[in-house]
């Protein structure tokens, strides 16, 4: 660019000199939209967790919970074995996050063992397989899939898709993690789909005519060229999905029956973080204990997705290092 | 869902007619259909009047109440000692209490369940997991499936405190948001069990609960208004202060024969 500048700079000084300022006042705009972004990123996290600290540093919001309560398994009926019960409306509320994370690690299993195969296939079919009329056609219908409001789905699975699966697989309980999970899994396949399609059609033609002058069918130089050498994109494409799935809200409030169970079932009724902020957070005493818990959890599905973006960030730049290497 | 339903419905049919100030009513969730009938029929009488109805459950409407954004509050508890403290701490007079209507929290099972009847320790036994088959409270070899409102609700409260004398409820109780979810729910679930008002049980079977007489009784208008029916409670509106003006005008229509007429025709039951 400065070399541009430069041969500019020859021609009328004047002229120059407006550009110069022209390009330096781009530039600024281009860097300040680009903190924004960081400084809101920056910002909602301080506002969650000033919310959420005084769970720890009041003494009063602190007799309520505290980390120990909701984390380990509580004895709160006599008698009764120790357990994980989140009940906190009543007169001794009882905050533990174990049901949370267990319902939301359950549904977000269901829809990624559903819609990382089915993702990924439909991307290696698109950019390998199909015929390119077809593809033309395929990318924008699955992606359209991505703009279907969270809350149809949501309201396909509470009414329609938890009667077949009830009458299919005969669940005790009509909504459970298997049809959020499933409902789930039709908003991550867009994405997953999408992402991992772009890092196939991107790698160089020079690789498939290679394998296939090697010998190789059109099937192995898909899944032994292609897809291996497009693994940092699908991976990307898979901790995406995995962030759009576990902070999904309105399909899982509505269609996984809220239960706030703690067993190995898939079909129980669960109740997930998010859904579990967005039900309670409408009447919630503001300052009060439930309301530091709510905001809490915020922090913590902060948290997970930071660190989950964060390891697939190494594992990512591993792959690249790697198949360059042998690649030299 | 609900309550943005009733946002949205309510945006749309009075954002053109803003210029009037309006008498605003905010609350519970299992009041607001009352609530907009009453509404519908005293402006349908006063032409001018506005009265504006929005639900979203009994603390959001006082919690309106307290910050000062409604001008009467339909609980279907009664308010809090510390939401008492808040509007004395803001606007320097005690909310007033008027119980409007009363209401039978009905327990909803589907129509092809074969009990009939069940007492209030049934009930708790039911909802706090211990009892997780028909078969214990005379029903067919099938497993309980619970059903029960968020923990925002008023009704969620009502039954908590009555039913299960503030224990907590079984975990595996599926939380619902809205009394209309949980009918349609148990109508669809055949070993389903629900709870919530008398007025919302359509397409399922409401279950006779054992009063203390020993005698088990449907949450009818005579049960419950006198008191037979274990499970009843008043529905309440609350203002800051004694009520005024148009708000006093509204308030006394609902108690007026036809306001409570108006109460037996949505399915609750007249407190006059």
């Amino acid at each position: 660019m400065s070399t541009i500048l430069k041969q500019r700079a020859a021609t009328p000084a004047a002229e120059g000199r407006r550009r110069q300022v022209q390009e330096a006042a781009i530039e600024l705009g281009i860097t300040l939209v680009a903190l924004t972004g960081i400084a809101a990123v920056i910002l909602i996290f301080v506002f969650v967790a000033r919310e959420a600290i005084p769970l720890f540093s009041n003494p009063e919001l602190a007799r309520e919970t505290d980390l120990g309560r909701m984390f380990l398994p509580q004895v709160w009926r006599a008698g009764r074995p120790a357990a994980f019960i989140w009940q906190p409306v009543g007169g001794i509320p009882k905050y533990s996050m174990i049901p949370l994370f267990v319902g939301t690690l359950k549904v977000t299993a269901v829809a990624m063992l559903v819609a990382v195969p089915v993702g990924i296939a439909a991307a290696v079919f698109s950019s390998e397989f199909a015929p390119p009329r077809l593809r033309e056609v395929l990318k924008p219908v699955i992606e359209l899939l991505a703009g279907i409001p969270s809350v149809v789905l949501g309201f396909f699975a509470l009414v329609v898709m938890a009667t077949w699966l009830q009458s299919a697989f005969g669940f005790t309980s009509r909504l459970n993690a298997v049809g959020a999970g499933l409902a789930l899994a039709l908003t991550i396949i867009p994405v997953i789909y999408t992402v991992s399609e772009d890092a196939l059609t991107a790698v160089p033609r020079s690789y498939r005519e290679a394998s296939l002058a090697l010998g190789a069918t059109r099937w192995e130089t898909a899944f032994r060229v292609v897809l291996p050498a497009a693994a940092p994109g699908v991976l990307a494409a898979v901790v995406l999905g995995f962030g759009r799935a576990i902070g999904e809200t309105m399909i899982v409030l509505m269609a996984s029956g809220n239960a706030a169970t703690t067993t190995w079932s898939f079909g129980d009724s669960i109740r997930t973080l998010p859904a579990t902020i967005a039900a309670e957070m409408g009447e919630v005493v503001v300052g009060g204990g439930h309301y530091a818990v709510l905001f809490f959890i915020g922090v913590e599905l902060f948290v997970f997705t930071f660190v989950l973006n964060s390891l697939a960030a190494v594992a990512v730049r591993r792959l690249v290092r790697k198949m360059s290497g042998a690649a030299a | 869902m609900k309550r943005i339903a009733f946002a949205v419905l309510t945006a749309l049919t009075l954002a053109p007619a803003v210029s009037q100030a309006a008498v605003t009513v905010k609350g519970s969730d299992t009041m607001v259909i009352l609530a907009q009938r009453w509404a519908e029929n005293y402006m349908k009488k006063n032409a001018g009047k506005k009265i504006q109805v929005t639900g979203g459950g009994s603390g959001t409407g006082i919690s309106a109440l307290i910050n000062g954004t409604t001008d009467v509050a339909n609980s279907s508890r009664p308010i809090k000692g510390d939401e008492v403290a808040k509007v004395r701490d803001r606007f320097n007079v005690l909310p007033a209490e008027t119980a409007v209507a009363k209401d039978g929290v009905a327990l909803y099972v589907n129509d092809a369940n074969g009990v009939t009847q069940l007492t209030v320790d049934q009930l708790r036994s039911i909802y706090q997991g211990d009892v997780t088959n028909w078969k214990a409270v005379g029903g067919a070899d099938a497993p309980i499936v619970l059903y029960s409102r968020e923990n925002s609700s008023g009704t969620y409260v009502f039954f908590k405190d009555n039913v299960l004398k503030g224990e907590d409820y079984a975990a595996s109780a599926q939380t619902l948001p809205g009394t209309a979810a949980v009918v349609n729910a148990v109508s669809k679930e055949k070993n389903g069990i629900g709870y919530g008002g008398a007025a919302y049980a359509k397409g399922v079977k409401e279950v006779k609960v054992v009063g203390k007489d020993g005698q088990a009784y449907l949450p009818s208008a005579e049960n419950v208004k006198s008191g037979k029916y274990p499970l009843s409670r008043p529905l309440f509106v609350y203002t800051r202060g004694k009520a005024t003006g148009e708000t006093k005008d509204f308030i006394d229509y609902c108690l007026s024969a036809e306001g409570q007429a108006i109460v037996t025709q949505v399915g609750y039951f007249p407190v006059k």
